[in-house]
């Protein structure tokens, strides 16, 4: 009697909340549609690419997904032990065929993801310049406890937490840290790179549409880590340039003194910097190089490739 | 700052402004604290001392190793639920202006503890406790190779769990992260003894694993039942013989980052500065160099317990066992070879970061061959729906999910949009939780029986999985989400204009479904001690299975088999059971040698935990007494002769006669 009780209660519960589950994804997946999603919404051709390698694995991957999901639930459907009209053989243990097939399938499905990751992994390589007809704009990002500098060394100005660029023209960034290990990242443009004192990792990206972009450090780095964000400012050219004239009337001067000032622990409010002394970014890297125990050469941080730059450390 | 500058000969760097001073953190010392004087004083209320001492504290016994093992797991499975009550907490409210209910320090120092405890004092501890357990009984054996190493490997464990929640009574708490990068985990950015406290527990703890690795290996090598080859072994033991033959080539990894990195730390010297030649991106490679295996070290067992779960409630033998074998090892053999996969976001060239790609999707190939093998265990099986089996179809559902979100990972370009974000925390936890967490569960509530004589409650189990999957699901697909629209792990707040906090909101609310489940779980524990003469077992085998540990009576007797079983079948009970093959009716039973009890295990890890709270405060005078007392003990108990005593058949027979 009691047994006649219990199986359906079991299915109850189990039926329940399996649709429970089902309208909980649907409410997240509908709550999350009427709100920016800047890694599926990129407004730049790095991060556009990059979306769709996201959605070329996820459609090889659903391959073999479904029949996954299709299997488990309906061997378990069928072959449930109440149902004693399903066939059972207790002794049936390989198929020279089925293992063949699971070794076999999936291996030729990341055949064709590892051709797309080494193709993807070389064209989307954030030491790679962009091609363009326009040249590329430069700019030195340093990671500080707990903002970011943007010195535009082209421009001899720098701000503070803001990093205005000109839309559809790529964005040469060199990208250092006076602070613990930090991560660049502005999801809508496109993917990180790590900022590390004392060398200099590069990253390309370009902005095509106008608007201003969310970034922030993605590495933890210390107590103020979670107000290390800041703005991509894609503005038209004729604004950038605009901007740069203004900006170069600005009475703030970034010194080696003003720096040190600058680069102590603590959070900051957008600033912008009139001038900027030159070299302030090898000056601040090659803080790192000096004192060396061992004989180091003493340049490697800005050849162009691969320079993750310090001795020792073959990553390439 | 050096180990040489300390303020004071006698207390090195400990003070009373050691002592916490924050409300919340003043909560947490008490709550350590309390518990500790409350179990003092029941034991001494119900006059247990000697109990314990005799049956639990000096036992070289693996049964009870093991049960220990998961007891101290359990505790600490409560502790990290209960850091992210209180990350969940931070992030549901700390929106816009509002600043939550933990300060940056305090939430950082949060979820490194959360994390290395999930991992070294959960994961790692449910897993020794269940090998222990599982596996000198599934290969017929009486004892594990070396009994009194793998007392030590445990006490180790235990003196790392005590190292790990001292932080909280006096002194901090790692805030650098539960791999503590450098240079935030160097001396210049976290001068307190927060990472002092991570390296020493990891540390001590890791020693013990490293140990426990190696006994292991020797126990499945050498001590198998006649008859039982290694490709006759159950697949629980392949799983572990895989994950021990992981944790020897890795754990030596871990020990000499630490090392280097403590040297850093109390000797002023610069293996991982920035400056004067040191290279924190060295240590990022080691440490994930021991970090990736590490993962598989941990879900190895529970794929084992998955194959020895599914075959058992399907009736039928385990689909593909040489093809399960072989997975095994490819996973092996490839998780060293992974570990860049962890930082794409480095600037290695594209080159490199390719390679690691590929490496790391091929291992979702051999993961796949395993998955379809359970699934096609079932298939013209019978399928008995009891909660181990539950735990089995969340972890294909969860682990599936979780394994895609690894597969965009593994593509390095896709990786620059989703590492560090909460993608990433979603991803590794629908790994971990499911394919860690829900097997070893599967597994506790599969082995209950034959470790304590009774059953748990089903009922209970059933609502306890169906609690955590909800709660799981609520509380990560959030996450994803969160991650793609930009947020990252760690923030202890966020803008509001994001739309961010109602995701948040709704991962806390999953929490609660989680905590529900460890009540029910916990629920279930005691509802069926209370009625566990209801649910005992008297045949040995409660669930009809095919393994060796089910041809003994449940519990086991001490030494486990009183005539060491026949091995030579795949699924040896099985077998004799179809072939209806009775067991003799007064067998001939011999002398049986079992280990003494022994406190030197205990004393050993004294010792170690000594050293590394003298390491922690630079207390010099305790460090050098610590050392003589470990190579006291070591010594004494080594060249220690009387380390054995005897079974005789005699008392063989009448303790056989009364189970």
């Amino acid at each position: 009697m009691q047994k006649f009780r219990r199986l359906p209660l079991a299915r109850i519960v189990a039926i329940g909340s399996t649709v429970f589950i089902l309208l909980v994804v649907a409410g997240l997946i509908w709550y999350a549609h009427g709100h920016s999603i800047p890694v599926l919404q990129p407004k730049g051709e790095i991060g556009d690419k990059e979306r769709q390698l996201i959605f070329f694995a996820l459609g090889l991957s659903v391959i073999v997904v479904v029949p996954v999901f299709i299997m488990l639930f309906s061997f378990a459907w069928r072959f449930r032990a109440s149902n004693t009209k399903a066939k059972y053989l207790p002794n049936w243990d390989s198929s020279r065929l089925f293992e063949s097939l699971w070794w076999a399938i999936p291996s030729v499905l990341i055949l064709v993801l590892s051709v797309v990751t080494w193709q993807s992994s070389h064209q989307l390589d954030p030491y790679q310049p962009i091609q363009s007809n326009a040249r590329p704009l430069k700019v030195q990002v340093v990671a500080l406890q707990w903002k970011w500098l943007f010195i535009y060394p082209d421009q001899g100005v720098a701000t503070v937490n803001y990093m205005p660029i000109p839309t559809n023209q790529p964005v040469d960034l060199t990208i250092t840290s006076d602070a613990p290990m930090n991560a660049f990242w502005v999801p809508q443009l496109g993917g990180q790179v790590y900022a590390m004192a004392g060398m200099s990792t590069k990253l390309h990206l370009i902005a095509n549409h106008d608007g201003v972009y969310e970034g922030r450090s993605s590495n933890i780095s210390g107590k103020g880590f979670s107000d290390m964000t800041f703005t991509a400012n894609a503005l038209p050219q004729a604004s950038f340039d605009h901007w740069v004239a203004q900006t170069k009337n600005h009475h703030l001067d970034l010194s080696s003194q003003t720096y040190a000032a600058l680069a102590k622990p603590a959070t900051s409010k957008p600033l912008t910097y009139g001038t900027v002394q030159a070299n302030l970014y090898d000056t601040i890297i090659e803080k790192y190089m000096g004192n060396m125990s061992t004989p180091a050469p003493k340049h490697n941080y800005h050849v162009d490739r691969p320079t993750m730059s310090h001795d020792g450390m073959e990553m390439e | 700052m050096s180990l040489f500058a300390t303020t004071s000969a006698l207390w090195g760097r400990l003070s009373i402004n050691e002592l916490p001073h924050d409300v919340i953190m003043a909560g947490g010392a008490v709550t350590v604290v309390g518990a500790v004087f409350a179990t003092i004083a029941l034991l001494t209320i119900t006059k247990r001392w000697k109990w314990l001492w005799k049956e639990w504290l000096t036992s070289v016994d693996p049964k009870k190793i093991g049960i220990m093992y998961i007891i101290l797991s359990t505790l600490m499975l409560l502790r990290g639920l209960a850091d992210v009550i209180m990350m969940r907490a931070q992030q549901a409210l700390a929106s816009g202006d509002a600043h939550g209910i933990l300060s940056a320090d305090h939430f950082q120092q949060v979820f490194s503890a959360h994390g290395t405890i999930m991992i070294f004092f959960v994961a790692m501890g449910f897993m020794f406790g269940l090998i222990n357990l599982v596996v000198p009984l599934q290969i017929g054996s009486r004892d594990v190779s070396f009994p009194f190493l793998n007392a030590t490997s445990f006490w180790l464990f235990a003196a790392g769990v005590v190292l790990v929640n001292l932080s909280l009574v006096v002194g901090e708490f790692s805030a650098a992260g539960w791999l503590a990068y450098p240079p935030l985990s160097e001396l210049q950015y976290s001068p307190g003894t927060g990472v002092d406290y991570w390296i020493w527990s990891l540390q001590i703890s890791g020693a013990g694993s490293l140990l426990a690795g190696i006994n292991f290996i020797a126990t499945i090598l050498k001590m198998r039942a006649p008859g039982m080859t290694l490709m006759k072994m159950p697949m629980f033991t392949w799983s572990v013989l895989g994950a021990m033959t992981l944790v020897v080539f890795a754990f030596p990894i871990l020990t000499v980052t630490l090392t280097l990195l403590a040297l850093d730390r109390s000797l002023g010297m610069h293996f991982f500065t920035s400056v004067m030649g040191g290279n924190p991106m060295m240590y990022v490679n080691l440490i994930w160099a021991w970090g990736h295996p590490e993962v598989y070290i941990l879900i190895l067992p529970a794929f084992g317990v998955f194959s020895e779960v599914v075959p058992t409630f399907s009736r039928k033998r385990l689909f593909g066992y040489t093809s399960m074998v072989w997975a095994i090892w490819a996973i092996v053999f490839l998780s060293f070879i992974v570990w860049l996969h962890h930082f794409f976001t480095m600037g290695a060239g594209a080159d490199v970061n390719a390679f690691f790609g590929i490496m790391t999707m091929i291992i979702a190939v051999p993961t796949g061959v395993k998955i379809f093998n359970w699934i096609f265990t079932m298939y013209r099986g019978r399928v008995h729906f009891t909660s181990p089996m539950l735990w089995f179809m969340g972890f294909v559902v969860m682990f599936t999910i979780g394994g895609v979100a690894g597969v965009l990972m593994a593509v390095p370009p896709a990786d620059f949009q989703l590492h560090n974000s909460l993608f990433l925390v979603a991803h590794f936890h629908s790994m971990i939780i499911s394919g860690v967490l829900f097997g070893y569960f599967a597994g506790l509530s599969y082995w209950f029986p034959k470790i304590f004589g009774f059953k748990l409650n089903e009922t209970l189990g059933k609502l306890a999985f169906w609690n955590w999957l909800i709660g799981f699901i609520l509380a990560f697909v959030p996450l994803y989400i969160l991650g793609l629209m930009g947020a990252t792990r760690r923030m202890d707040h966020y803008d509001a204009s994001l739309g961010w906090q109602p995701l948040f909101i709704v991962a806390g609310v999953g929490v609660m479904f989680v905590i529900a489940g460890v009540g029910c779980q916990v629920l279930q524990l005691a509802y069926s001690i209370w009625k566990r003469n209801e649910n005992r077992d008297t045949t040995g085998d409660p669930w009809n299975a095919r393994t060796l540990e089910w041809a003994t009576s449940s519990p086991p007797p001490e030494y486990n088999f009183a005539v060491i079983p026949d091995g030579s079948s795949r699924d040896a009970l099985w077998e004799q059971k179809q072939n209806n093959k009775p067991l003799p009716k007064d067998p001939l039973y011999t002398d049986i040698v079992v280990p003494k009890n022994t406190p030197y295990g205990l004393f050993i890890a004294g010792a170690a935990l000594a050293f590394g709270f003298a390491m922690i405060w630079h207390i010099l005078w305790l460090g050098a007494v610590a050392v003589f007392a470990l190579l006291l003990a070591i010594i004494t108990r080594t060249t220690s002769d009387n380390t054995t005593r005897v079974i005789t058949a005699k008392e063989v027979k009448t303790m056989e006669g009364t189970q």
